[in-house]
């Protein structure tokens, strides 16, 4: 019987496809996002430039692709400048108030305090932008760290990395953010991205071990460790490279998911204090009887521009995948 | 002629147009023959073999015939081909190693497979289990899943199951690549065995390795740039090579009976030319250090001595000079 | 097998241990008193009334013995299933949550286990014709991306508040007395269906996404191109590949749980459901903290239990897990 190094195991399978975890999208892992150089050896720089050069090739033609990316622009666009465009300060109020959308006021006012729904879905697209981003990037580094280490060193650390990763998964996230806002009552956005991060990395952590693992079975790794480099510059210069496609789409689906967290957790009044986010507007409709009174442009309009936010990462992560995965090209 | 090939031409499209990848390929194999198919990667060599038994979507039968047993073998046709696979054309492909469906004893999954082709499954039991015992397995095989197993008992299983309702043409792909070279010999005699019993009739090889093939083939063929280059037996390949490619495959081993990696053939300098609007002439020519003005055109694939074919022209004058200072000589006598 | 679940047995009670540590931890290690910051949100003006109130308080919170002493105290009562005493609701806390619990476990449970089903069936169905891809992947990408609050409002804006198919709140109708008569379960089918359908939808784009991906990738594997080389039938490779990559999915199912518990949360809030996510709202509201407290811990509890069962199946139907036995890396 062959010493199976292969994880085992619902972790080891997590990674393996997009496990379409409701709103916690896991990249197709093993669905060779990952497709190291034919004969894996070292790539000179002509071939670098060539893949480059294919790679926008690629990218250029993909549909899915190109679709997400201008949308994505759009919005990008709008969280850039969103201050800039605003019609109105995001606290103004006019009489009377819940007034219809209309030329003056794109997305109406809101009920009863009059203020111009569209100035505030400006602002709320770039609290979500960033807040998306501060997830992503915590979750990303802690995730990475975590798998790179416990897929490397393998053994006890590995153990431990695990046992800490499935402790986090069976926390969940809300809960924990329930009984943590209950108390700490002045929260700012750093505080919210964070703490998605903080909670939101398992996924990444499992992913990023299991590809380790190949990895660290291939040939030019298994040279570069006999010439005596140390751990972290192999992992920096010989894994991480590898993996960089996978890394990126990693990210692509953590600034999704950090989001529509970030919603939840605005919805119930736990995100940052003193903000207007998305989640803050539909929180706020909810509670001002928005539904009742008919005031449906004061929610319609903020979860549609978060629908479509991560729509179009959705499908730019496909589209990335698309490109980065030849096998998936002709599909 | 068990196999007959005639100007065999497929090729697979990529986003940058059509690649040329067998184009306009003629040969045959006896009965009982084991060919081997050799030349460097990207050659069309895989193309070939994979194509005689299944196309996949990118790849398009775009002309000439394959007959076996007397039959033609509609390989351009998917759903006519399904009946031949395994029955009369079967494979040992490149990763027979990740060939088994993980999750299936591999006597349930081939049961499955069996079934699924119209075939009793415990009509062929008792064979499969001998057949399993013949290549060194242990008997409860079957009853393992392939995680259980070696990558080379993987192999072996996938061997067994790829011939188990005796094909008349067999593929192994790369069938030695991954192994060490004791494991390569093994493997190496289990094809030929499997011939000795007549589990399949005619066989291919295709490796990049051609130490192995002088061990087990009868014949072997060349391939370069999606064409034949030299075809001939085995021990006159290796000894006698006409083709100034095969002569710097040969040449660039340390030792026949040695092997080498695959990725730079460092004695050839340049690369192959592009499939996608292959020259004109002689494929090789860019790298060939005999070429000369007729080399512009392309070379016929002649059979020089009986046997023995090659598409050189370089090849075709020496033999032609090589008759006509026999004939001198023979008129000076 | 046994090394493996030896393994996630010491997962789940280090993660209990670790739950009910933060949930102990997080008033009493947070700056400041928690007696004063649950003071402070009282207009208390009377010193002496101020002083009573936090010599109860205190002993209610149980802050005036030693820290080490308090964190046992704690222990002992999650242990013996006591949580104190809701004061919103002035009503044992297990009592309270133990009203709730049925009305979330109706949602949970129909939810995920439909989504599951019914995502992986039709994902699987659109890996393989183009024409149900073409229409699956575009919706699925839309309930998978949409945030559960802004699907439930959405939901309840047009199909209760403007057509009035479905009452938009509350668990039943108030008229009615719970009970099991037809009436009342009517009335309790007719409000469960709006946040269930919220739910379900989210989930059910997820799945069904995962799947088409998983599959369209299974199809791709060695075994399935070997089998098509052999001849197989499309039905063996397609009945393989569905297999395989339900794996994934199983432990994707896992990785959601959290999120899935968190989107009812905040469906039940919409829907003012009376379940766990509305009665967490109402504590929060009320700063009923033992309530809090309890509803924490009962969660973690339902998540690790949920978690378990899905090691159970995964061993089941995974031959990796079950029979890595000698496990060297299992």
């Amino acid at each position: 019987m062959s010493v199976n190094t292969e994880p085992t195991g619902p972790e080891a399978q997590a990674v393996a496809g997009n496990a379409g975890a409701a709103q916690v999208p896991v990249p197709p892992g093993e669905a060779g996002v990952m497709r190291p150089v034919p004969g894996g050896g070292s790539v000179s720089s002509v071939m670098q430039s060539r893949r480059r050069w294919e790679f926008m090739y690629f990218a250029v033609r993909n549909k899915k692709l190109m679709l997400g990316l201008v949308v994505e622009a759009v919005f990008v666009f709008i969280a850039i400048f969103g201050s800039a465009i605003a019609p109105y300060a995001s606290s103004k109020t006019f009489t009377p108030p819940g007034l219809h959308p209309s030329l003056n006021h794109l997305f109406g006012t809101t009920y009863p305090f009059g203020q111009d729904v569209f100035s505030q879905w400006l602002g709320g697209v770039r609290d979500s932008y960033l807040v998306g981003a501060l997830g992503a990037v915590s979750a990303g580094v802690i995730g990475l760290a975590v798998g790179f280490a416990a897929g490397w060193r393998g053994g006890w650390l590995d153990e431990l990395l695990q046992l800490l990763t499935n402790v986090v998964v069976c926390l969940p996230q809300l809960v924990l953010m329930i009984v943590i806002s209950a108390y700490q009552t002045n929260r700012s956005t750093l505080f919210e991205g964070v703490f998605i991060g903080v909670t939101g990395w398992p996924w990444v952590a499992r992913a990023v071990r299991a590809q380790t693992f190949t990895l660290k079975a291939r040939d030019f790794v298994d040279m570069a460790r006999m010439s005596g480099r140390r751990a972290t510059s192999i992992v920096l210069k010989d894994i991480a490279p590898n993996m960089a496609s996978y890394i990126f789409l990693v990210f692509v689906l953590l600034f999704a998911s950090s989001m529509l967290v970030a919603v939840n957790f605005d919805f119930l009044g736990l995100g940052p204090t003193g903000t207007m986010s998305i989640g803050d507007m539909m929180n706020l409709a909810n509670q001002w009887s928005a539904l009742q009174l008919h005031v449906w442009w004061w929610f319609l309009p903020p979860g549609a521009a978060m629908t479509l936010m991560v729509v179009a990462l959705l499908i730019t992560n496909v589209g990335l995948d698309e490109v980065f995965n030849p096998k998936l090209r002709q599909q | 002629m068990s196999v007959k090939i005639d100007n065999l031409q497929i090729y697979y499209s990529t986003l940058r147009g059509e690649v040329k990848a067998v184009d306009g390929v003629s040969f045959s194999i006896g009965d009982g023959e084991i060919m081997g198919l050799a030349g460097e990667s990207g050659c069309g060599k895989s193309t070939l073999g994979n194509g005689l038994i299944f196309l996949e979507g990118r790849m398009r039968h775009a002309g000439g015939k394959v007959t076996l047993d007397g039959k033609e073998l509609p390989i351009g046709n998917p759903k006519a081909m399904e009946q031949h696979r395994l029955r009369s054309v079967s494979i040992i492909p490149q990763y027979a190693m990740s060939a088994l469906n993980p999750t299936r004893k591999i006597g349930r999954m081939t049961s499955d497979l069996l079934k699924s082709r119209g075939v009793d499954y415990k009509s062929v039991l008792e064979e499969f289990r001998r057949r399993i015992a013949l290549v060194g397995l242990p008997a409860d095989v079957l009853d393992r899943y392939p995680f259980e197993l070696s990558g080379g008992m993987r192999q072996r299983a996938t061997m067994v199951i790829s011939t188990l309702l005796n094909p008349s043409l067999l593929i192994g792909d790369e069938v030695t690549s991954a192994l060490d070279v004791s494991t390569q010999r093994a493997v190496g005699e289990m094809l030929m065995e499997f011939r000795d019993r007549g589990y399949v009739k005619s066989t291919i090889v295709i490796t990049h390795d051609l130490s192995i093939l002088a061990q087990i083939a009868d014949t072997i063929l060349i391939m370069y740039a999606g064409k034949l280059a030299e075809k001939a037996d085995a021990q006159t390949i290796v000894s006698n090579p006409l083709h100034p490619y095969t002569q710097q495959l040969l040449a660039s081993l340390p030792e026949v009976g040695l092997r080498y990696d695959e990725a730079p053939l460092v004695g050839i300098p340049g690369r192959p030319p592009s499939l996608l609007d292959p020259p004109k002439g002689c494929r090789f020519r860019d790298r060939c250090p005999v070429a000369f003005e007729q080399c512009a055109a392309e070379p016929p694939f002649v059979e020089l001595h009986p046997g023995h074919e090659v598409a050189c022209w370089k090849a075709i004058q020496d033999a032609q000079s090589f008759d006509e200072e026999r004939a001198t000589q023979g008129a000076a006598r | 097998m046994r090394r493996y679940f030896f393994k996630k047995v010491v997962t789940y009670l280090v993660t209990f241990f670790v739950a009910t540590t933060i949930d102990w931890g997080i008033p009493h290690l947070m700056p400041g008193n928690p007696v004063e910051i649950y003071l402070g949100r009282f207009n208390i003006s009377s010193n002496a009334q101020y002083l009573a109130l936090q010599k109860t308080i205190s002993q209610a919170f149980g802050v005036n013995v030693p820290l080490w002493k308090q964190y046992l105290d704690f222990w002992s009562g999650v242990l013996h299933w006591n949580f104190g005493i809701s004061f919103y609701a002035t009503a044992p806390v297990t009592h309270i949550i133990a009203q709730a619990v049925p009305y979330t476990l109706a949602l949970l449970i129909p939810a995920i286990v439909l989504s599951y089903v019914l995502g992986n069936r039709i994902g699987a169905m659109a890996a393989r014709r183009k024409v149900l891809d073409n229409v699956v992947l575009p919706i699925g990408y839309l309930f998978q991306a949409a945030p559960f609050a802004w699907l439930a409002l959405a939901l309840s804006y047009f199909l209760a508040v403007r057509l009035r198919w479905f009452p938009p709140s509350l668990g039943s109708n108030p008229g009615i007395g719970a009970g099991w008569n037809w009436a009342f379960i009517w009335s309790a089918i007719r409000h469960w269906f709006l946040p269930f359908l919220s739910v379900f939808l989210v989930s059910f784009g997820g799945w069904a996404i995962g799947m088409r991906n998983l599959v369209i990738y299974e199809l791709e594997t060695d075994y399935a191109r070997y089998l098509r080389s052999l001849g197989a039938s499309q039905r063996l490779v397609r009945r393989y590949a569905y297999r395989n990559a339900v794996l994934p999915q199983l432990s994707g199912l896992a990785l959601a749980l959290g999120v899935v518990v968190g989107g009812n949360i905040v469906t039940e809030v919409v829907f003012q459901y009376p379940g766990l996510g509305h009665l967490i709202f109402l504590a929060i509201t009320n700063e009923d903290f033992f309530l809090l407290q309890g509803i924490f811990l009962f969660i973690i509890i339902g998540v690790l239990l949920a978690n378990f069962v899905i090691d159970i199946a995964y061993v089941l139907i995974d031959p990796r897990t079950r029979l890595s036995m000698t496990g060297a890396t299992a």
